[in-house]
């Protein structure tokens, strides 16, 4: 990886380690109450602290925004209401963090508490104090698709299977907290902030700057976005944080940078993560394995504001396609409003959830006709390239072979159903997009565009707006220009993801990079090659179309690829990227006096020698690519069509292999076979380590990863409490690359980042059965699920094992300590709740 | 009308041993060693993951022995050899295991690498042959959300590999 040495040295800065002088710490005021108006906000006692310079507020920047067109419902700071508990009032900057801390105490606000909504389905009968007052009933939006004639399908299923499925929710903890730097340059003329620029935290660079427009009323070109290393976002940064506007509007009022870092617990408030969702899932097969009907009734529980909500909502619908062959699909999605953090895109966006019930589903139907879960599902493929029944295209289409090698490498023919009881195999499977086909601003616009630039060193600089987060981008454009280059990686240099420098890359989301930014780089390094080869033709006295680039040597077909040694004595030249400094005076001095020292046309010369040749012959040696969907490849006309479309999908299959503790409930997972069809992997390392961890990742969510509430208020904001797995709890995963070559990816690539993390739940929910005969509908499988599933089985009464010890149904209110915002205080309790009255800290329980 | 000293406390001058060199700086006694080492050192190698010392990401060396430096005072530090990440590499190259991070895909998003590098070190000073089952354990103490741990595993082995290579090549 092209970066690997800034990350394991420690050198890379990511934004909390950037500072800029007179640089000023920002700390934000968030709400202590769920779903309340905002009477009075008086700032005068916080400004007066010694050390504070600037005290912002809602007022200071009214324009709503959202990722979003059609949810522009959020305010960086709230204006008239807070939603959640975690909501934003009020940002100080000082001098220092403690005297920003300090100062957030002295801010008064008055506000009039409203009755809150937590339950989904309870909100959806809400009647009145709406959380937006134009989406009654607090629903979002709702989508009902009709695909074929589901009825006819379900009358003509030999068996049905009917069930609901809970999985509760989840975030995505990167490692680096969000944190972003905002300083305005002094315009000479005014002396008044000028020119904005922004540090952020971001995979999505030009939306942040789109919105930074929107609220701050600047225009995009005076807004310069810059990302520093990322650490981590898996979605969570795939939106603007209200952070990383804040920053800029205090840094506006202040006069002076401002940092503003996330604390871990700020990182759970902000949330964006992947929504507790209710599925209601019907499925019909037939004898023969064939599926004829999916119906699915699907809640999310989306949170105060919209975020992603209306994508997540289409896509747990969408993706019931493209994966297997189903003729006739009903899908009922409602994405509902509750008073806690947003939910927003995660790792596989809103297919994940669906994708749990549907393969556990698979599973139940495949024992009741008596057939192999992994021969139902091969008798259920799709025969690509196809258009399926809910618009959606198909090419290249690896889940066959994914399916297989699976099955072989697992043992699972000789071992699923024959392993001791407490032991047990599970399949699944599950597919992702390479990028939307429908940006999310619908236009014309390419979704993006590289430059590439080539000196007379020959050194190539590769401009793309693609951002690296930790995924890969960077190497993946550096590897695809220098593959099409012929040149050593070491040559090319990567500038990346800053507004000024780089052309638009709509962002590092649904993982469309290696498809699309990878495309416009295959364009630009090929407009650039073009005018090398025609240079080194002329040099050389052939056509351009007879000659290779390859090891930094371009050479005729015909000749076959030239030893280094020859070349080296025919001109005196070493055909490596560390030429050193005798050979820099033949460059400068140019080709044509070079021409006149050897008489005779060359079969090769090295990459060097032909960029100076082309420079000479051009100019500048610049080359630009853009990529855009397809019009074939982006969907129906439906409402809602827009979300599920891609020019490519990637397949995954998996099988885990699980012991359950029959007395304890607990569930190990020794391995997990993952096969993911990524197209081509241009760096297998890279794609497995992504495989991994996509595969680590859904065993998280399936086994102990859980957001708990409690009235709106997070019991466990704290990455060991949330029980992100360390590596005591990680199995052993093989990876297992499976290459289709489609046709439209940059040498035949496609996404290998999320495709994979669906299917680990089902696969492990599969496996819980095979080892002790119970099936889980909701997420994570903690051993107390567990085990009530295992009593349940055995008809024995259901124990309440946590009953007066639960620390999210305590007599009285157990405070979270040492958390820096409510400093052990807890939230105001809403006046009707019987634990506010006269509870003190940490009582009898 | 509160005081901006009455929430400081009064600087104190500190010396500290970092990655060989001592620096001299003025702190408050309160001043936690990662903001000391990233703020007044200006070593931003370090990194803050999470509030309550559950991630390890801000692991270094104090004597050889891995800790997390968000859970010390700097001032209790005064005296001891600290090392960070940046300590690592002989100028100009890669230590074996910051090598085999790269080529093994040990760091993807690299933000809990310097950490994990360190808990690294600590570990095969004490233990230079570690089995699966120690190896697994004593990374436990550092958190990853992107990798999995398992190719981190591959580059370990590959680093302990390189290591006995070399000495043998010496030898």
């Amino acid at each position: 990886m092209v970066d690997a040495a800034e990350k394991t040295t420690g050198s890379g800065k990511y934004t909390d380690d950037l500072s800029l002088p007179g640089m000023l710490i920002g700390k934000i005021l968030h709400s202590p109450y769920p779903h309340a108006r905002i009477k009075k906000i008086d700032t005068s006692r916080a400004e007066k602290l010694d050390g504070v310079v600037a005290v912002a507020v809602g007022a200071d920047a009214p324009n709503p925004y959202g990722i979003l067109p059609v949810g522009h419902d959020e305010h960086a700071l709230a204006l008239d209401k807070v939603r959640y508990v975690g909501d934003n009032v009020a940002c100080v900057a000082a001098i220092s963090e403690a005297i920003a801390e300090r100062a957030l105490e002295l801010i008064d606000v008055e506000y009039e508490v409203l009755p809150a909504y937590f339950d989904p389905e309870e909100s959806m009968k809400a009647q009145s104090d709406f959380i937006h007052e134009n989406k009654p009933r607090n629903i979002e939006k709702d989508y009902h698709h009709v695909f074929g004639d589901p009825e006819k399908g379900f009358a003509e299923a030999d068996e049905i299977a009917e069930a609901r499925f809970i999985s509760n929710e989840v975030t995505h903890a990167a490692m680096e907290p969000h944190s972003t730097l905002a300083s305005f340059e002094i315009d000479p003329h005014t002396g008044k902030p000028g020119r904005l620029t922004v540090w952020s935290s971001t995979q999505v660079p030009y939306y942040l700057q789109h919105k930074l427009s929107l609220v701050l009323e600047m225009p995009m070109a005076q807004i310069r976005v810059i990302k520093p290393l990322v650490g981590g976002g898996f979605g969570g940064k795939s939106e603007v944080i209200p952070l990383e506007i804040i920053a800029a509007i205090a840094a506006r009022k202040a006069k002076a940078p401002v940092k503003i870092t996330y604390t871990r617990e700020e990182v759970f408030w902000a949330h964006r993560g992947r929504p507790r969702t209710i599925i209601d899932l019907k499925t019909g097969v037939k004898k023969d394995g064939r599926i004829t009907s999916v119906q699915a009734r699907v809640i999310q529980d989306g949170g105060a504001y919209c975020s992603y909500g209306v994508v997540t909502i289409l896509y747990s619908g969408a993706l019931l396609g493209a994966l297997y062959d189903i003729p006739n699909i009903q899908y009922d999605g409602y994405r509902v409003l509750t008073n806690k953090p947003a939910c927003g895109a995660m790792r596989g966006h809103g297919t994940v959830n669906v994708r749990f019930a549907f393969e556990s589903q698979l599973d139940e139907l495949a024992a009741k006709i008596g057939m192999d879960p992994a021969q139902i599902r091969r008798r259920n493929l799709l025969q690509p390239p196809c258009i399926t029944v809910n618009g959606l295209r198909v090419q290249s289409y690896g889940l066959p072979e994914c399916i297989d090698k699976i099955v072989e490498r697992s043992n699972w023919n000789q071992r699923r159903g024959k392993l001791p009881t407490g032991r047990g195999l599970g399949i699944a499977c599950s597919h992702y997009v390479s990028g939307a086909a429908n940006s999310i601003i619908r236009s014309d616009m390419p979704h993006s565009t590289v430059n590439i630039k080539i000196d007379r060193d020959g050194g190539v600089v590769v401009y793309t707006g693609a951002s690296e987060i930790g995924q890969g981008s960077d190497t993946m454009t550096a590897q695809i220009a220098a593959e099409v280059l012929g040149c050593s990686l070491s040559r090319v240099r990567i500038i990346a993801a800053d507004t000024d420098l780089t052309p638009i890359d709509i962002g590092s989301y649904s993982s469309r990079v290696t498809f699309m930014a990878g495309n416009a780089t295959l364009r630009a390094a090929t407009e650039v090659k073009k005018l090398i080869a025609a240079a080194a033709a002329k040099k050389m006295e052939c056509s351009a179309e007879e000659l290779v680039f390859r090891d930094d040597v371009v050479f005729k077909k015909r000749g076959g690829p030239p030893s280094l040694s020859r070349l080296s004595r025919q001109d005196g030249e070493v055909g490596s990227a560390s030429i050193s400094g005798h050979v820099e005076g033949q460059i400068l001095r140019g080709s044509l006096q070079q021409k006149s020292k050897d008489e005779a046309p060359r079969d090769q010369m090295t990459f060097e020698a032909a960029v100076v040749a082309a420079i000479d012959f051009h100019g500048a040696l610049t080359g630009t690519g853009s990529y855009a969907p397809p019009p074939q490849a982006r969907g129906g006309k439906h409402k809602g069509a827009g979300v599920g479309p891609s020019p490519a999908y990637s397949y995954s299959a998996q099988v885990a292999e699980v012991t359950v503790d029959e007395d304890t409930g607990e569930v190990t997972v020794h391995k997990v076979w993952a096969a993911h069809d990524c197209g081509r992997a241009l760096n297998p390392v890279a794609v497995e380590g992504q495989i991994i961890g996509s595969v680590w990742m859904g065993m998280g969510q399936a086994l102990t990863e859980e957001m708990v509430w409690k009235d709106g208020m997070l019991m466990n904001p704290g990455l060991l409490e949330y029980r992100s797995p360390s590596s005591v709890e990680s199995p052993d995963v093989e990876a297992i690359i499976v290459e289709s070559i489609d046709p439209e990816g940059p040498f035949g690539a496609k996404e290998c980042s999320e495709g994979s993390l669906a299917a680990t739940i089902p696969a492990i929910a599969n496996a819980i059965y095979d080892a002790v005969g119970v099936r889980l509908h909701e997420s994570p499988f903690t051993p107390e699920r567990v085990l009530a599933a295992l009593r349940a089985k055995k008809n024995a009464k259901a124990l309440n094992l946590t009953e007066g010890i639960d620390p999210t149904a305590p007599a009285r209110l157990r405070e979270h300590g040492g958390s820096l915002c409510y400093q052990g205080k807890g939230p105001l309790r809403h006046v009707s709740d019987p634990a506010r009255n006269g509870a003190p800290a940490g009582g009898a329980d | 009308m509160a005081h901006c000293s009455q929430l400081t406390m009064k600087k104190e001058l500190i010396s500290l041993r970092v990655n060989g060199r001592t620096h001299e700086t003025a702190i408050e006694p309160s001043a936690l060693l990662l903001d000391v080492l990233r703020q007044e050192l200006q070593l931003t190698g370090s990194k803050r993951g999470c509030d309550d010392s559950s991630c390890g990401a801000c692991t270094v060396l104090i004597d050889g022995v891995a800790m997390m430096s968000c859970t010390l005072l700097a001032a209790s530090c005064e005296g001891q050899e600290i090392t960070t990440i940046e300590g690592v590499s002989e100028h100009g190259s890669l230590a074996a295991i910051q090598k085999a991070y790269g080529d093994w895909g040990g760091a993807q998003c690299g933000y809990c690498t310097p950490g994990f590098v360190m808990t690294v070190k600590s570990l095969l000073a004490e233990n230079p042959d570690p089995s699966e089952e120690d190896v697994r354990a004593a990374l436990s103490s550092n958190l990853c959300r992107c990798t999995g741990y398992n190719q981190m595993y591959e580059a370990i082995r590959s680093a302990i590999a390189a290591e006995r290579a070399e000495v043998a090549s010496t030898e």
